[in-house]
């Protein structure tokens, strides 16, 4: 981490500078003759002419100025953010895989098609799902998938009337927004103070009109549904179908599985549980699994096998697909990160992980309360994450969640997923995951304790946090108002002219 | 193998701090009756060494084939800078920049992509990507309809010369909402959208007209004339470019009299490997006027506390964490790792290198066409100007001669038969700046061999 | 505590009411309800000649951290929407019942609207909000 700023590239640009080596040689203009001139641009595009180590430096500078897990605690609640190992990266960059076209007949391929298969497969054992496609880029298209996935399968028997998803009102933003995508009608049900669904509202929510409910499980507020089997009765006797948000998988991998409590469809974000990277804000990868009455409506491609060789299965053989999701086969160099990452697991280390994540999340929250923290949920076990509300502190202190987020990376620390779920005031939700060490949850409690007493003594300490970052606290009011979204040249740094 | 650090001790002193005595009784909300009994169907644990063997078996097994495959991926020269910065741990292993002050590494370099996207097309806003260029033709077409508010049809006229699977992206991502695509015919002769093809729909409530350049078939189409047609009837213009093009091509901005409103695209050109189809990227920008409609992250530069220019994320109530249910997407997690990896490619290419790299592609494609009609029994298929891609027909099917080429190391091109089978026995080939003169001359004579054999048996 | 002048009607999704001199109703969101939402950055309003229901979703405000439907109290059609806000938003946040106001309205014919609150009975619904 660095603190220096560094400017805009295109303020390092110096007209008829360029890294020359990386292009090919001039095939002069003779090779473009056949280009219609009223087709033509005129002017050429803003982009910056630096020398290749100018490049390598400025980006590498900027790298600098990122919290990342592999530099800093990453406890980001409801995001699993934890170490991506080496090996998935190196191994599925080997050329070969990189090179290969999506376009490439079968038999280029078997090896990818081969790891998408046992991937499959894998991925069927640990959701107790009956069939999966892994095309989906991420976990809100995934969600899409599955939702689209249960409409198509009410229209298929007739059921035209079904059109309402239910989501718990503590859901995840993306739950609503993928309800709308598949032109559904959301329904909200209350969570008790326990943080279970309020099984009465359910009940009188469902109906002839209840195509389904999302549902995550441990939930966004970081418990176990313990009455999920009553949750899934309820639905399925109105006629609906379950949902499976995978985002909080990790806290449950080998212990429990979506299938047997009752699911029909689920996504697993890969990205999360099977510790693809996040890459500074993707990508993802948010494969569905479904049980056999849904399988016939699966997003294609999905990955079969005729006799010794794989295939794609397409359309064609999945005549009542959702259809195509994707220009190719959805982000295939993560589905290979995950298999990898689930190849060095192995059964015994799955088991492990949601062990593991468990066991850190409640030492952290048990440290935490001793601490003088308030759980949101005092009467419940954490499952991989749990919530801490500082409503005390902002009302005794004046010190909200927001500020100690803030204060928490002068102590180089990411701060914790903040003000979500809405439905608790001032929250953290923190989720350490499994490959946190003992001493780093320690070191986070002792900047937490740190910061309660300084925002006794010196709040504006903890109000004006944070101090030693690249930059200070940042006007999103200003950013919102005066939108200033592309660099523009100025008289100092006239480049050559913009299109 | 799960990576976890603790020792024995550790994991003891945790239990004694949480007061319970084994790791199992962290479970015990969960009814006992669901519980599974273990993880048949995964197989056991792999080490490291063991994994890297397997997938350099499986690697092996898929080999390098040279590849003449284009139809919206495209194999370019990737500078080995883009990756070894791209991957380093602080872009690879951070996450969307929630936490803005801990993250303007990342929103620095978005700002700058916006920019150099945002020129690139000649529009004037970029949002920080979507998940690939097909299902951003489907955002973009969610998008026309939210923006077009002298419509109400929701009906989008598509050409049949636009790529077919996004076409058929966009019916599944959009088609829940509601809107209707409508397939626009085009020139069998021509490979293109005819001036008058649309003359049909005069008068017609209609949202927004999607118009790809190059279109599917590498084939120019008259942005100028559909821009305007459109335009004229209130119908918003959705293009869908290939980036690497528009160093060459008027860029979607300058269409027409007022240029198109939307430009969407695949970003895998910029610097990102073929990788089987992913993880690339969708670019999208706009103008200003419909910025508020725009799907997905979009950063801006802003003031901190002490009065320095800082980056931010910024319109967010537009996204589903804040509107919910009235979102203008679901999405939410981005492409942000390829969008470095392009701001890094595009960083080293500038206006001049990228110019390069079009136009060498283009000469590489004309000499690859003009090798292959030289042969006995192979023709250009559609007359008129293409960019980097073109379809040829031979005299017999050709699924048959793609399987011979693919035997001797050269994927052929694609067959159209499947998509296009009007067009009977047609091929989809393009060359990039990375084919050499010997690789084309490698396909051709393996292409007459192939014909060769096919008549004399 | 909110300011709730005592001269005009709400409703229970926190828009006021006005009647003006020529029979047009102005609207816009509460006091309590622009605190809430924090600074605004943005706000939709309607285009004259629009014809809205009672309870129909007219204008948009935003503020960096939510963005808000606001409701027609009442059934009829847009004489004005308050051009001052595309540049200006933060005026429902400094003025909300002066220079903040969203839409002005002739009610339809003997329309049919949502329940009305008098000031004292807002200020009640605000307190048992935790407002």
């Amino acid at each position: 981490m660095t603190t220096r700023l560094e400017k805009p590239i295109f303020e390092h640009s110096v007209p008829g500078r360029g890294a020359e080596d990386q292009w090919p040689r001039d095939p002069g203009p003779a090779a473009t003759d056949d280009l219609p001139a009223a087709l033509r641009r005129r002017g050429r595009p803003l982009l910056p002419e630096v020398g290749e180590l100018e490049a390598v430096r400025h980006f590498t500078r900027l790298s600098q100025l990122n919290f990342s897990i592999d530099t800093h605690f990453y406890p980001l609640g409801s995001c699993t953010m934890k170490y991506n190992p080496k090996a998935c990266n190196s191994l599925a960059m080997l050329p070969e895989f990189l090179a290969r076209h999506p376009l490439a007949p079968e038999s280029v391929g078997q090896g990818f098609l081969a790891c998408m298969h046992e991937l499959q497969e894998m991925l069927k054992a640990v959701t107790g799902m009956q069939a999966v496609a892994l095309s989906p880029m991420a976990g809100a298209q995934g969600e899409f998938a599955g939702v689209a996935m249960i409409r198509a399968y009410h229209r298929a028997r007739g059921d035209l009337e079904r059109n309402e998803i239910i989501v718990p009102e503590a859901a995840h933003g993306t739950n609503p927004a993928t309800a709308t995508m598949c032109g559904c009608v959301v329904r909200e049900v209350p969570v008790n103070a326990d943080g279970d669904v309020d099984t009465h509202a359910l009940k009188a929510a469902v109906g002839p009109k209840t195509a389904g409910i999302m549902l995550t499980n441990p939930s966004t507020l970081g418990v176990f549904e313990r009455r999920i089997e009553e949750v899934a009765r309820t639905v399925h006797a109105a006629g609906g179908l379950l949902y499976y948000d995978g985002a909080n998988l990790n806290a449950i991998l080998g212990k429990v599985r979506p299938g047997d409590m009752g699911f029909d469809v689920i996504h697993v974000n890969l990205h999360k549980t099977f510790s693809t990277p996040h890459g500074g804000g993707g990508p993802g990868a948010g494969p569905v699994g479904v049980s056999a009455r849904l399988a016939p409506f699966l997003p294609v491609p999905v990955v079969g096998r005729r006799g010794e060789r794989y295939c794609l299965l397409t359309e064609r053989d999945l005549p009542q697909s959702i259809g195509r999701l994707s220009g190719y086969m959805g982000n295939a160099g993560v589905l290979l990160r995950a298999y990898i990452y689930m190849r060095m697991l192995g059964r015994e280390g799955m088991a492990k992980v949601s062990e593991h994540a468990t066991l850190n999340a409640n030492y952290l929250l048990a440290r935490l309360r001793s601490a003088g923290f308030d759980a949101a949920y005092p009467g419940r076990r954490a499952s991989h994450e749990f919530i801490i509300t500082l409503r005390r502190q902002a009302k005794e202190l004046g010190v909200t969640a927001m500020d100690f987020a803030k204060r928490l990376l002068d102590h180089g620390m990411h701060a914790p997923t903040t003000y979500f779920p809405l439905l608790v005031p001032e929250c953290f939700l923190i989720e350490p995951t499994e490959t946190e060490s003992k001493a780093a949850l320690d070191a986070f409690v002792a900047a937490m304790t740190e910061i309660l007493a300084e925002a006794a003594k010196e709040p504006e300490r903890v109000t004006g946090a944070p101090h030693t970052m690249p930059v200070r606290r940042l006007d999103d009011v200003r950013a919102a108002k005066h939108l200033d979204l592309t660099w523009k040249p100025t008289a100092a740094h006239a480049t050559p002219a913009t299109s | 193998m799960a990576f976890i650090p603790h020792t024995r001790e550790d994991v003891q002193a945790m239990l004694a701090a949480i007061g319970v005595d084994g790791i199992e009784r962290l479970f015990d909300e969960i009814p006992a009756n669901l519980r599974l009994p273990s993880l048949a169907g995964v197989p056991e644990a792999a080490t490291e060494m063991e994994i890297g063997r397997l997938m350099a078996e499986r690697a092996r097994l898929d080999g390098r084939p040279l590849c003449f495959i284009g139809a919206g991926a495209y194999e370019h020269h990737i500078p080995a800078a883009v990756w070894a910065v791209a991957t380093r741990g602080e872009f690879y292993s951070a996450y969307t920049p929630y936490q803005a002050e801990a993250s303007q590494g990342t929103l620095q370099l978005l700002y700058e992509y916006q920019t150099m996207m945002a020129s690139l097309t000649g529009l004037e806003v970029s949002n920080a990507s979507l998940y690939d260029g097909a299902s951003a033709m489907g955002e973009a077409c969610l998008m026309a309809v939210r923006a077009n508010r002298k419509s109400r049809s929701q009906r989008i006229l598509v050409p049949t010369t636009v790529h077919p699977h996004y076409r058929a992206t966009a019916r599944a991502v959009a088609g829940n909402q509601g809107l209707v695509f409508e397939d626009v015919p085009y020139c069998t002769e021509e490979g293109c959208i005819p001036a008058g093809a649309l003359d049909r729909y005069d008068g017609q409530d209609i949202t927004a007209l999607v118009i790809q350049q190059p279109n599917f078939f590498g084939r120019l189409e008259d942005v100028d004339a559909l821009c305007d047609w459109a335009h004229a009837r209130n119908i918003l213009v959705v293009a869908v470019v290939n980036p690497t093009s528009l160093a060459l091509l008027k860029p979607p901005g300058q269409w027409g009299a007022r240029g198109a409103d939307i430009a969407v695209g695949e970003g895998q050109p910029l610097g990102v490997p073929l990788s089987s189809g992913g993880p690339y990227f969708g670019f999208m920008t706009a103008r200003m006027e419909h910025v508020r409609q725009m799907p997905g992250r979009i950063v801006g530069r802003t003031m901190d506390a002490a009065g320095r220019a800082g980056f931010t994320l910024t319109l967010q109530a537009r996204e589903q964490h804040i509107r919910r249910a009235k979102a203008t997407s679901n999405i939410c997690t981005n492409q942000g790792l390829l969008v470095t990896a392009a701001t890094i490619y595009l960083s080293l290419m500038g206006p001049a290198g990228l110019e390069r790299v079009a136009a060498a592609s283009h000469a590489r494609t004309r000499e690859l066409v003009a090798a292959l009609t030289r042969l006995p029994g192979v023709r250009r298929l559609f007359r008129g100007p293409v960019f980097h891609e073109e379809a040829i027909a031979l005299d017999r099917p050709v699924a048959p001669v793609l399987e011979k080429l693919a035997a001797r190391g050269i994927l052929g091109g694609l067959d159209l038969a499947e998509h296009h089978p009007e067009l009977g026995c047609a091929l989809l080939v393009c060359a990039t700046e990375t084919k050499t003169s010997a690789d084309i001359e490698r396909y051709a004579s393996a292409l007459a061999e192939c014909l060769r054999e096919a008549r004399a048996a | 505590m909110s300011n709730v002048p005592s001269d005009l009607k709400y409703t229970r999704t926190h828009e006021w009411l006005r009647t003006l001199p020529d029979g047009t109703v102005e609207v816009g969101i509460t006091d309590h309800a622009q605190h809430a939402l924090g600074d605004l950055v943005f706000a939709e309003v309607p285009e004259s000649g629009r014809k809205l229901a009672a309870g129909e979703p007219f204008a948009v405000v935003e503020s960096v951290k939510a963005a808000s439907d606001v409701y027609s109290p009442i059934a009829g059609e847009v004489t004005a929407g308050n051009p001052a806000l595309a540049s200006e938003p933060e005026a429902i946040n400094s003025d909300a019942y002066g220079k903040g106001w969203l839409m002005r309205l002739r009610p339809a014919a003997g329309a049919p609207s949502t329940p009305f609150l008098t000031a004292a009975e807002y200020e009640k619904l605000i307190a048992a909000e935790g407002g």
